[in-house]
């Protein structure tokens, strides 16, 4: 079957390039016939992306190790469903991946396109073809995923920390989060080319924005749960440059859905937004070249591969590309209105955007130093933690006041009276829980109370506002509160559902405060029949066993865990070592608590044949709220991207030509 | 010839037909109409100010600005939408649901 994968790729590849073509002929010379044509093509490079992926995938489930890349990621012995996962597990499958959803959601922009925004389609199709050309250029003629060879008696396996639940769902979100950053830039460009002065390239970039931001930051967190459960350290974010690669284009799109708002209130902002879409869409291509290239090493990455080059390349092109575009439209971009007060909903979007930006620009800096200075000094040099966790303090902390704050000040300005007025409740609540936290004894890490004090502000800002919306909407004739707090958010679903994503971040951070800034650490080594003592925990190594899993020798400690007497029951936290890959693994053993969120967190970093066990333990309080924060998460971003049947009318009587206006 | 590659010619093929369907109508479609520049600039104007109007009232009703702010900000704008709100509320009779009252509030300040 190669031959069908290449063959598909190649008619990908022509696909993309005669869109690239026929697309900027037909938009230059208003050619419709032309332009539809291009249209198609988009359309049908999707589905020989799609015969392409699903010939590697038969390939994978019939373990046809005549496929070069089946045989280096596989093995006899490997379970069905990282068998699927080794899909992405490897350097060419995970570029066909991107190409795949590149396609995929190029067909669903282009033929949504058609009936939302047909004048700016023609444009923005040369754009999107020009990236799926690219892609599809790395898959014919550098880095394929159907070389062959004489097929060898078994697979090598696939690398074990990849082999993990959390791998079927964590790296296609994360592509589908980087790939969607495309149609933002790509119709955002369409816009500047056709010299656009109107705002439907923000209608359409904002709505497919939204639905990336979603993927990347389910996916991230999804990554972060995987870290926790699978790498065997008890942290869930290493400020690794991969994992900062996917942090850097959420943080610039976090930026942008704040900052277009401003720009369809008040019609400023304009050039700051069309950095930033182009800024996330430069910083996912930077992320999956950084993951690629082979030039950082990182347990996310891909090993050295000559990929490395063509993406910087890319990347330039489309930077200088970008930049000379945005420069020569910059009168159609300038704003009309100005800020007309440092206090006013609108000012604090600005701060917000400033520090979003700062923090995003800061976390770039800390991952190209080293890389700077290996390249121009050739000495290795390392940007640790206390560097980002700096800059997470200095940035963060303003951020979640802000977040309290926004919702609190009206638009374009405020006076005192009406600050005083709005802010008293939740600055009450406030000061309350941080006097609450210093008598409970939280004022052993200042960072950790203030940011529950401003984690308990911006909570009681969210609960007023809803509070506050729902009475307004009652007063206003619903003839329920249900039904007034459901009309509320039925009519504004973005900014309510906006408001479900704040309070996910203040969940995040009651989480990443309480298990980062208050957690607790041991290392003991233990014979058989000795105990510990962690916190309120007591453990006692009982003995260790040895058992065959389905690709791997698992050897186990035995745990019994008890808290004041009560005994909860046995961790077993140990190694496995896998047959195929030849490689021993860390399996951490996880007991959570259900009632206050806390984890007990073991690891066995080493289990002598004598049977001596050197364990670490981690007690993680309120660790289980990140994971609770995802789902919020994912329900807010759904509020919010929910279709608005007003909405739509409206923008439809607004774009819709001259007899749609006519009769408005 | 292998039957993979046949399968890749007809995939081959398949393209081009679906790629040449819009040259196999008879004559070119009408493009897209695009309402000029400031007829648009107006209707983003008018759209625009409606929804400042809307926040303004419901930012007064959720006690969010004063009385007095309210009025200070509530007549400029008003003035600006005069000759653009009555059509589009006529459009959409919902999007009367929280524009300015006809009359200044007289809502107290609590």
């Amino acid at each position: 079957m190669p031959e069908l994968g290449r063959a598909a790729l190649i008619v990908c590849l022509g696909l993309a390039v005669y869109a690239v073509v026929a697309g900027a002929i037909a938009a230059r010379e208003r050619r419709q016939r032309l332009a539809e044509s291009a249209q198609n093509a988009v359309v049908a490079s999707f589905a020989t992306a799609l015969v392409a992926s699903l010939v590697l995938l038969v390939g994978l489930v019939q373990n046809d190790f005549g496929l070069v890349y089946v045989a280096d990621h596989t093995s006899r012995e490997l379970p069905l469903g990282y068998t699927i996962s080794a899909f992405w597990g490897g350097q060419e499958g995970s570029l066909l991946l991107w190409l795949l959803i590149l396609t995929g959601f190029s067909a669903v922009a282009v033929l949504l396109a058609r009936r939302s925004a047909p004048t700016l389609l023609p444009w923005s199709v040369p754009i999107l073809a020009g990236v799926i050309t690219f892609f599809s250029f790395m898959l014919v003629a550098v880095s394929s995923p159907f070389g062959t060879q004489a097929a060898p008696p078994d697979g090598a396996g696939l690398n074990p920390s990849l082999q993990n639940p959390y791998m079927l769902a964590h790296p296609p979100m994360l592509y589908l989060g980087f790939v969607g950053l495309t149609i933002p830039f790509a119709f955002a460009m369409g816009a500047l080319i056709a010299r656009r002065s109107d705002e439907l390239w923000i209608v359409v970039t904002r709505r497919w924005t939204l639905i990336a931001w979603t993927f990347l930051g389910f996916g991230q967190l999804l990554g972060a749960h995987w870290a926790y459960v699978e790498v065997g350290w008890g942290g869930y974010f290493a400020w690794d440059p991969v994992e900062n690669a996917a942090l850097m284009p959420w943080l610039a799109a976090t930026a942008f859905l704040h900052s277009v708002m401003i720009q369809e209130k008040r019609g400023m902002l304009k050039i700051w937004n069309v950095v930033l879409v182009i800024g996330a869409f430069a910083l996912a291509l930077f992320g999956t070249f950084l993951t690629r290239s082979g030039i950082i090493s990182s347990i996310h990455s891909f090993t050295e591969s000559s990929i490395g080059p063509w993406f910087l390349g890319f990347i330039g092109i489309v930077l200088a590309f970008s930049i000379a575009l945005v420069v020569s439209r910059l009168p159609l971009l300038r704003s009309k209105t100005r800020l007309e007060s440092p206090i006013s909903r609108e000012a604090t979007f600005l701060y917000n955007n400033l520090l979003l930006v700062a923090f995003c620009l800061t976390i770039l800096w800390g991952v190209l130093y080293p890389i700077l200075t290996e390249a121009l000094r050739g000495e290795p040099v390392t940007v640790g933690p206390p560097y980002y966790n700096f800059f997470l303090k200095a940035f963060g902390l303003p951020l979640l006041l802000l977040m309290g704050i926004g919702p609190l000040i009206a638009w374009r300005r405020a006076s005192l009276r009406g600050l005083g007025r709005t802010f008293v409740w939740p600055a009450a609540v406030a000061l309350a829980t941080g006097a609450i936290l210093l008598a409970l004894g939280a004022g052993s890490s200042i960072p950790g109370l203030v940011g529950y004090t401003f984690c308990a502000f911006v909570m009681a800002s969210i609960v007023l506002e809803f509070a506050r919306g729902t009475r307004a909407r009652h007063a206003l004739g619903s003839s329920s509160w249900a039904g007034a707090f459901s009309s509320l958010i039925g009519r504004n679903r973005r900014r309510y559902g906006g408001y479900i994503v704040h309070a996910s971040i203040v969940l995040l951070a009651i989480g990443v405060v309480g298990s980062s800034a208050y957690d607790t650490v041991a290392e003991r080594e233990l014979r058989p029949g000795q105990t510990m003592s962690v916190r309120n925990y007591d453990l006692r190594y009982v003995d260790n066993v040895t058992r065959r899993g389905a690709n791997a020798q698992e050897l186990r400690a035995i745990v019994e865990v008890s808290r004041g007497g009560e005994r909860l029951g046995t961790l077993e936290p140990g190694k496995n070592r896998y047959f195929a890959e030849q490689q021993v693994s860390n399996e951490a053993a996880i007991r959570s608590d259900r009632l206050n969120g806390e984890d007990l967190f073991l690891v066995a970093d080493q289990i002598d044949p004598d049977g001596t066990l050197f364990l670490k333990v981690l007690v993680k309080p309120l660790v289980n709220v990140i994971w609770i924060a995802g789902f919020v998460f994912l329900g807010g971003a759904l509020i919010a991207l929910w279709p608005d049947a007003r909405e739509q009318r409206r923008l439809a009587v607004r774009y819709g030509g001259r007899e749609a206006l006519a009769r408005a | 010839m292998s039957p993979e590659l046949v399968l890749g010619a007809v995939l081959a093929a398949a393209a081009v037909v679906f790629v040449a369907v819009p040259f196999l109508r008879a004559s070119e479609p009408p493009e897209p109409e695009t309402p000029p520049d400031a007829t648009l600039a107006a209707a983003e104007e008018r759209d625009r100010l409606l929804a400042e109007l809307k926040e303004l009232e419901f930012d007064h009703r959720t006690g969010k600005i004063t009385d007095e702010d309210y009025r200070s900000q509530v007549y400029p704008l008003r003035r600006r939408a005069a000759d653009l709100l009555p059509r589009e509320a006529a459009e959409d009779p919902s999007e009367q649901q929280f524009s300015p009252p006809t009359v200044p509030s007289s809502r107290p300040d609590r």
